[in-house]
């Protein structure tokens, strides 16, 4: 006999756990079921060789919600960081480098750009803190909006219209640009170009160019973490740290957790959802059914087209989610020397690229099926502030590789190993020798990112980050208030608005709408 | 400088271009006094006819004459001064392994051809123009209309706001959201969620690249197909068609209608500068010294040209004069224009067939479309370029002699400036016109032996005769940050400048570029409104 629950949480990514938390804390009964042996999703460490552990998909936290890591106590449930507000290094051309914190900068750059640079970067946090308040704020309707979803609209209206005339006719014109016009307004030093380039594309499928490229770039600089916006955290153990945490809040307010449980369907009866089937065959029946899982996997395989309106399944497929970011992880036996990089600077972030037209020219081929033959990197050393995840004098490297589409015409599984020693030897050019330290080597390209961690189209963010996917419309407008076509079917994953990142708010919320109808339920009953 | 004895005008319009000329005719219409100051020898600006070639008349810049406003030509009755509109019969894009895809204007017949090429693309063909259309039919009526200052409280922008706020709640939540995809996508992810043959969605592709800085993989290139949509002809939503006589006739009508007004036209009268006394325009000073002053000035230049050449950066405020020199007006596309000695024949279309007497199209696939601007991204002009061309002489025998004919071939892309040092004004021009040419007789045997003559225009002619800044034919590129109360400069998009009693009425202004003539209309109702003139409301209020 199978115990009963309230609610179903199908897979434990972070938001998964995230949602699961707040709903046993507020006294619900719930059980999260993950397909694989691991929880954490994206936001996982793991071994890839004997004694070297690394983040292998996510490595980096910049978004974690500041609200979520609050209510849930996650520093009570073991989430210590090895570094906050992290440096960020660019590498470029013949050794050229820049070094950037908050608002301080160095290195390659002209006088007339640094004077420029903490302006410029204040002012592009002060636009993104306005869409802070949206994070958290489940999207009001489109039409037939109640009056509790006008004032979330006014609010949101109010926020950008509270800036003042001019920073609003700013913001107003600037989201809707391509990043690569709006540094080069500004900069004309390479490196601050490629930096701001680095965090505008990273994850989309767009190059810098690309028009919403600075909507993207505003969408990550929301992110706050230890007080900081646009700040770059690494958390003590990799980012599974994060996922154990807010698995530990869960289950320590009541929640259940069960690995290698993968959900083969969603029990629909009389439109409604009332419980999972699992792949062994068993049932377990819930009053509502949360999805971690992203909205096409959800609604196509797990509910099913004959339970669904022929618009909406069209419009659930419609989704874009082309990945175009690659993951490399390699444990090495000692410490790569980066010409003209220091201990400090291997202790942050490193982007490896030496200009923004670089960057677009890699964005090129990528276009077209192919692999950049010099591909954007972004790498990160945890091993070195945090050396339990090595022991001592050995490493991991941790690098998203972009471009490298999810659709690769020469087929991935046959060039996979082209593509590694590609990435290895635009590695090797700026850190000379790095391949005879490499003890093991990981590459997840788009293809193993679905197939490993459930990533629709290897794209990070269960869905691109543009204005048609986003709020309202994310991930389609019937189903933008986490609850869809089904009733007591819910998303709380990155395919939900606000969207990726290890962020948790896609969770937060969700569990927030399960609570208002869970509330309103009893009221009926 | 000698002050010459002319008296003072109502209204001067700096630029015969279409726009200019819309607008002065409207202010004539309504009464006032209004001259229009032309630095060429010819009007039109870039909606022009030249004989370049003993016989021929080439529409040698802009080529198509579809997104006119009918109200305006209602209102400027420009039928009756000799504009007469011809829609196109078909087009067709011609494909590297021979075949073609034909378009027809018969919906039935065109449907057949799309079987032959793909039986899904033929089922989705109804689904794709009703999209297409319903958007286009919710933009039309916001052509002729005054964006709104969304940071602002006077009433007038808040009841602005209102009516588009109620206007796009019209559409119901389905097609908000659709709209709201139209203004982002990119018009490669559009046509994938209807069509599977590469030729099929190239050939619709291409209206979204025209005149763009842009390729069909950008973002926010569906919206640029939408603004090639939003004509029409004898109330054919999105059909496209030739002007008899050439573009030409289109200026030459509205200055017709103009001079029916007691307007005046002075040609060879270069504006060196607007002048400006006490904070406010009084008048020009000419190229030659001549000063004369108006009570409201209208430049048809491009905000660059207007703010950054003919105005001065003292009587301007700081931060706009950063946001014009911000303003992103690439230019993107040449053009050739052919005298040929008889009518080429095409990859196994028949002779005569309805499709060449409308536009041609020699790129096949969205992916040969995109890296077209990869090359222009790389500053050289597309090696495989995209190419939008037709032969106006067979449906206006006017424009050649007896028999022969003239082709109009506009090229995407071709950047402003090239790299490497490399000038247009040298070998490069020559090379580019052979790419051109080489484009189409790959699919065109008896082509090249037709030529007698052509003209060869990059965007650095189009800047140099024409005067638009980097040759950019919208007068500013259409992106999101550059549209509706962004166009030209937030702030400043209700068409009077920062400097009282001056306006602007070019392409640069809201709603953008193309032959369309908004722009002007609606800068003359904004001055007629500031001068308490009623009587000109070329909107067409929705019922709601």
């Amino acid at each position: 006999m199978t115990k009963s629950y309230d609610h179903i949480v199908i897979g434990a990514g972070h938001n998964g756990l995230t949602a699961a938390a707040y709903l046993a804390k507020a006294g619900g009964r719930v059980l999260v079921l993950e397909a694989r042996d691991a929880i954490g999703g994206a936001s996982a460490t793991a071994e890839i060789a004997p004694g070297y552990k690394v983040s292998t998909c996510a490595h980096l936290l910049n978004q974690l919600h500041p609200r979520v890591a609050k209510d849930l106590g996650l520093a009570s449930h073991g989430l210590k960081f090895a570094g906050t507000d992290l440096p960020t290094t660019v590498l470029g051309a013949s050794g050229a480098v820049l070094r950037a914190q908050g608002d301080n900068v160095e290195g390659a750059i002209s006088p007339a750009d640094r004077a420029k640079y903490a302006a410029f970067r204040k002012k592009l946090l002060k636009f993104s803190k306005r869409l802070q308040p949206m994070l958290l704020t489940t999207p009001p309707r489109l039409l037939n909006r109640d009056f509790k979803q006008n004032m979330d609209l006014l609010k949101l209206g109010w926020a950008i219209r509270s800036l003042g005339r001019t920073d609003m006719r700013e913001f107003l014109r600037v989201a809707g640009m391509n990043v690569y016009d709006l540094v080069r307004d500004d900069f004309e030093s390479d490196l601050v170009q490629v930096l701001f380039a680095n965090d505008a594309v990273l994850g989309t499928s767009m190059g810098p160019r690309s028009p919403g490229t600075v909507l993207t770039l505003l969408y990550r600089l929301t992110g706050e973490i230890a007080g900081r916006q646009g700040a770059l955290a690494l958390p003590q153990g990799g980012m599974g740290a994060v996922a154990d945490a807010l698995a530990a809040a869960a289950t320590k307010a009541g929640a259940e957790i069960r690995t290698a449980a993968p959900v083969a369907r969603i029990l629909i009866e009389n439109d409604r959802a009332v419980g999972v089937v699992l792949s062994s065959g068993e049932e377990i029946r819930a009053g509502h059914i949360l999805s971690n899982a992203d909205p096409r996997t959800t609604f196509v395989k797990l509910v099913g087209a004959r339970h669904l309106d022929a618009g909406f399944q069209r419009d659930v497929t419609k989704i874009r989610t082309k990945g175009m970011a690659a993951k490399l992880n390699l444990a090495l036996d000692s410490l790569p020397a980066f010409t003209g990089l220091n201990q400090s600077d291997l202790a942050g972030r490193v982007i490896l690229s030496e200009s923004i037209e670089q960057i677009e020219n890699a964005f090129n081929p990528a276009k077209y099926g192919e692999y950049s033959p010099t591909p954007l990197i972004e790498l990160t050393i945890p091993s070195v502030a945090d050396p339990s995840l090595t022991g001592p004098g050995k490493h991991v490297l941790s690098a998203i590789v972009q471009y490298a589409p999810y659709h690769l015409k020469a087929g991935w599984d046959a060039a996979r190993e082209d593509f590694l020693k590609t990435i290895m030897a635009r590695l090797e050019n700026f850190a000379p020798g790095i391949g005879k330290q490499v003890v093991a080597s990981q590459l997840l390209t788009p293809l193993d990112l679905e197939r490993e961690y459930g990533l629709p189209g290897g794209h990070w963010h269960h869905g691109e980050l543009a204005i048609d996917q986003l709020l309202m419309l994310r991930p389609v407008a019937a189903a933008s208030r986490y609850e869809g076509p089904i009733a007591g079917l819910y998303l709380c994953g990155a395919g939900a608005h606000p969207g990726g990142g290890v962020m948790g708010a896609a969770g937060h919320n969700a569990a927030r709408t399960v609570l208002e109808a869970r509330k309103s339920g009893e009221k009926a009953a | 400088m000698a002050e010459r004895a002319d008296k003072t005008r109502d209204v001067i319009v700096i630029g015969a271009g279409h726009n200019g000329l819309v607008n002065a005719a409207y202010l004539a219409r309504a009464g006032l006094d209004v001259l229009v100051l032309e630095k060429n020898d010819h009007i039109g600006g870039a909606a022009v006819s030249s004989v370049m070639y003993e016989g021929w008349t080439y529409s040698n810049c802009s080529y198509v004459c579809s997104l006119l406003r009918p109200e305006i030509m209602r209102d400027l009755e420009l039928p009756r001064h000799g504009l007469q509109v011809i829609p196109y019969e078909g087009g067709a894009t011609m494909m590297r392994n021979g075949d073609h895809f034909a378009t027809y204007y018969d919906h039935d017949v065109f449907r057949e051809e799309m079987r032959r090429h793909s039986r899904k693309d033929a089922e989705a063909y109804d689904h794709y123009s009703t999209a297409v259309m319903k958007q286009c039919r919710w933009i039309k009526p916001l052509l002729l209309r005054t964006p709104p200052d969304p940071t602002s409280f006077r009433p007038r922008d808040l009841q602005e706001l209102l009516y588009l706020g109620k206007h796009f709640a019209s559409l119901g939540e389905r097609d908000m959201g659709e709209l709201i995809r139209f203004f982002t996508l990119s018009i490669a992810d559009f046509l994938d969620e209807y069509f599977e043959s590469d030729v099929v969605k190239a050939h619709f592709a291409g209206s979204g690249i025209i005149g763009t800085a842009l390729g069909p993989y950008s973002p926010g290139t569906a919206y640029v197909l939408l603004h090639h949509y939003m004509g029409d002809i004898d109330g054919s939503v999105g059909a496209w068609g030739f002007a008899r006589g050439g573009m030409g006739s289109v200026s030459s009508a509205i200055a017709a209608s103009l001079l029916s007004y007691k307007g005046e036209i002075r040609v060879n009268s270069e504006v060196a500068q607007v002048l400006v006394e006490n904070g406010k325009a009084t008048g020009v000073v000419l190229a030659n010294g001549d000063i004369i002053r108006a009570r409201k000035v209208v430049s048809n230049l491009d905000v660059k040209r207007t703010f950054t050449k003919i105005t001065d950066p003292k009587d301007l405020p700081g931060d706009f004069l950063e946001r014009v020199t911000k303003f992103k007006i690439r230019g993107s596309s040449g053009k050739l224009n052919i005298s040929l000695d008889g009518m080429p024949t095409f990859n196994n279309v028949p002779a005569g067939h309805s499709s060449l007497r409308g536009d041609l199209h020699f790129t096949d696939s969205m992916e040969r479309m995109e890296r077209a601007y990869d090359d222009w991204k790389a500053g050289d002009w597309s090696r495989d370029p995209y190419v939008d061309m037709l032969l106006p002489t067979q449906i206006d025998p006017t424009m050649a002699p007896p028999g022969k004919h003239y082709m109009s071939v506009f090229v995407q892309y071709a950047p402003p400036t090239l790299s490497g040092g490399r000038d247009w004004d040298g070998p490069a021009r020559q090379q580019f016109a052979d790419t051109v040419i080489n484009q189409i007789a790959a699919c065109s045997p008896n082509f090249k032996d037709l030529i007698n003559h052509y003209e060869v225009r990059t965007p650095w002619d189009i800047e140099n005769e024409v005067g638009l800044t980097e040759g950019n034919i919208f007068q500013g590129e259409l992106t999101m940050d550059q549209l509706i109360f962004n166009r030209p400069v937030p702030g400043y998009a209700q068409y009077k400048a920062p400097i009282a009693n001056m306006y602007m009425c070019g392409s640069s202004t809201h709603p953008g570029g193309g032959v369309m003539g908004a722009p002007g209309a609606n800068a003359a109702r904004e001055i007629l409104r500031d001068l308490r003139i009623h009587g000109m409301d070329p909107r067409q209020e929705i019922e709601l």
